[in-house]
């Protein structure tokens, strides 16, 4: 009973990591429909961000203080990829919609920009984030401890969730969002303006990549090519889930990681990665759209 | 209030309007007539901006347009009913509505009553994706959307389209009661002769891209529908 318990924890764990790498891709991909290949590396300025926000706090605060900084370092990671993501719309992805091929392309040159310049700044090893003392130990019931980091990621990645839900699905600029990437063209007859949605969608998208890279300081050393390591699974729980559709993203992310972890408890590591990938590919055969798939009586979609 | 002098517009490499003059005043329902593939919806689309105009000008109340961008338009008060309707179908009827405030100019967040009283269906299904109504219905949100910025001009790209007649009786008299109120005028486009002749008060027919006709009701005798509008 345990282990299954355990099982079901590290499945879920596992899960909120996924969701919380393919939140902002289920935005900028999702809704935008652009491959952006430099997503892994919006998550890695979110870690470096974290990495120098935990660096001044070192510095400049008195030490009994540096535990906050990771609540300060969530929010400036946003910031600062959504400050990225800006420059790249502006200077780059709009240039290139409706255009995937020139788009994936273009954004991994980005990437490996990116890359380069986190390594000339920061150097090419990796570097270690403290974790703040309050998320040290566990949370213990009966022989099992779930660890506070886990069970923090777990927290925020509902956090994001519930916000981006209401951005979304319950503000003006999300009502004004749905509808841009809807009916670009009927939207801008109603007088929206289809240009500063598209710009502020796609930093949006790329300030959550930014927290996710804040996230994943918790659980490893970053490095410049911290993000070439989830770019893969970000996108297969966006189209396993049903590109278009936040719900989607969540059980795309809840499918990978409970069966990932339940695959390789049963078999080995590489084995079960291999299956779950089998598995992923037999149910896209089943279901092409992925779990949700967007349906209504309009002819067009 | 609408003045569009010697509009030249098209689709790549094909020009589809050369030279098209019209007005339209205040109040004033105007109907554009003419056979399949003159160009009556490309010149529509050439009004709100969707289409770049090559040559010529579109002004409204004063200002030349011509180079503003279709948000712009919707701003000074050009209402839009495109053809095919274009609801967005993922979002609900509410919200259909309430994306017709974005370029209303009084800044309200609320509907105008008098945009959803013609309508009251909608009302009964403010909570259901606009891609669930059925094609009369949508046509009467788009109508709705349309209405909720209060313009003061109306393009209506064929509103009857494929739609049952007790629909097309309501919309009819949507359009007369908008007439009544006398606030908004309409550029209307329609195939249904005994349509336009109910509700229109001046008249152009397209033909090959260009005004081949214009008058008033009266004016519109069997001659001149012998010789412009059958087939």
């Amino acid at each position: 009973m345990d282990v299954i318990i355990l099982q079901l924890f590290n499945g879920i764990s596992v899960s909120s990591i996924l969701l919380l790498i393919a939140l902002g891709l289920s935005i900028t991909f999702g809704l935008m429909k652009v491959i952006n290949m430099a997503h892994g590396e919006l998550i890695m300025i979110g870690a470096y961000t974290a990495y120098v926000v935990q660096n001044l706090f070192a510095d400049y605060m008195p030490a009994s203080m540096f535990g906050w900084y990771f609540a300060i370092a969530i929010p400036v990671s946003f910031i600062v990829a959504f400050i990225f993501g800006l420059v790249l719309e502006m200077g780059l992805i709009r240039f290139l919609y409706g255009r995937p091929l020139d788009s994936l392309l273009a954004t991994w040159g980005v990437g490996l920009m990116l890359q380069q310049l986190a390594r000339s700044v920061f150097g090419a090893p990796n570097v270690g984030v403290k974790s703040p003392a309050w998320l040290d130990g566990g949370l213990t019931v009966g022989d099992n401890v779930f660890p506070y980091k886990r069970l923090f990621i777990i927290g925020l990645v509902l956090v994001c969730l519930f916000v981006m839900y209401l951005y979304i699905y319950r503000s003006h600029p999300g009502r004004r969002m749905r509808a841009v990437m809807q009916n670009r063209e009927m939207a801008a007859c109603l007088g929206i303006s289809t240009r500063r949605v598209d710009a502020v969608t796609f930093a949006i998208g790329s300030g959550i990549a930014g927290i996710a890279g804040c996230a994943l300081t918790l659980i490893g050393p970053i490095g410049p090519a911290i993000g070439t390591y989830y770019i893969v699974d970000a996108f297969m729980v966006v189209v396993l889930g049903g590109v278009g559709k936040l719900v989607g993203t969540v059980f795309g992310a809840l499918g990978i990681g409970i069966s990932n972890t339940l695959f390789e408890y049963w078999t080995t590591a590489s084995l079960g990665k291999v299956l779950v990938f089998l598995c992923i590919v037999a149910f896209l055969q089943w279901k092409p759209s992925g779990f949700v798939a967007m349906r209504s009586r309009s002819l067009d979609n | 209030m609408l003045a569009v002098q010697q509009l030249e517009a098209g689709y790549g490499e094909s020009v589809i309007l050369r030279g098209v003059t019209l007005q339209v005043r205040p109040g004033q329902v105007v109907c554009l007539l003419g056979r399949n593939g003159v160009g009556k919806t490309t010149l529509m689309k050439s009004i709100m901006g969707v289409i770049k105009a090559r040559k010529g000008t579109v002004a409204y109340k004063g200002s030349d347009l011509t180079k503003r961008a279709p948000g712009q338009r919707a701003k000074k008060g050009i209402g839009y009913v495109p053809q095919g309707r274009e609801v967005f179908a993922q979002l609900t009827v509410f919200e259909n509505v309430l994306l017709g405030l974005e370029a209303s100019t009084a800044k309200r967040k609320t509907i105008p009553e008098s945009a959803i009283a013609k309508f009251p269906v909608l009302q009964a299904m403010y909570g259901r994706r606009g891609g669930d109504l059925s094609g009369g219905q949508q046509q009467q949100l788009a109508f709705a959307r349309a209405l909720a910025s209060e313009p003061d001009l109306l393009l209506l790209d064929e509103p009857c389209e494929g739609i049952q007649p007790s629909i097309v009786d309501d919309i009819r008299d949507v359009i007369r009661s908008i007439k009544a109120d006398g606030k908004t005028a309409i550029l209307l486009v329609e195939q249904s002769l005994e349509f336009v002749k109910s509700v229109g008060d001046y008249f152009y027919i397209l033909e090959k891209g260009a005004v081949a006709w214009e008058g008033s009701l009266g004016d519109l005798n069997d001659e001149v529908i012998r010789h412009y509008l059958t087939v």
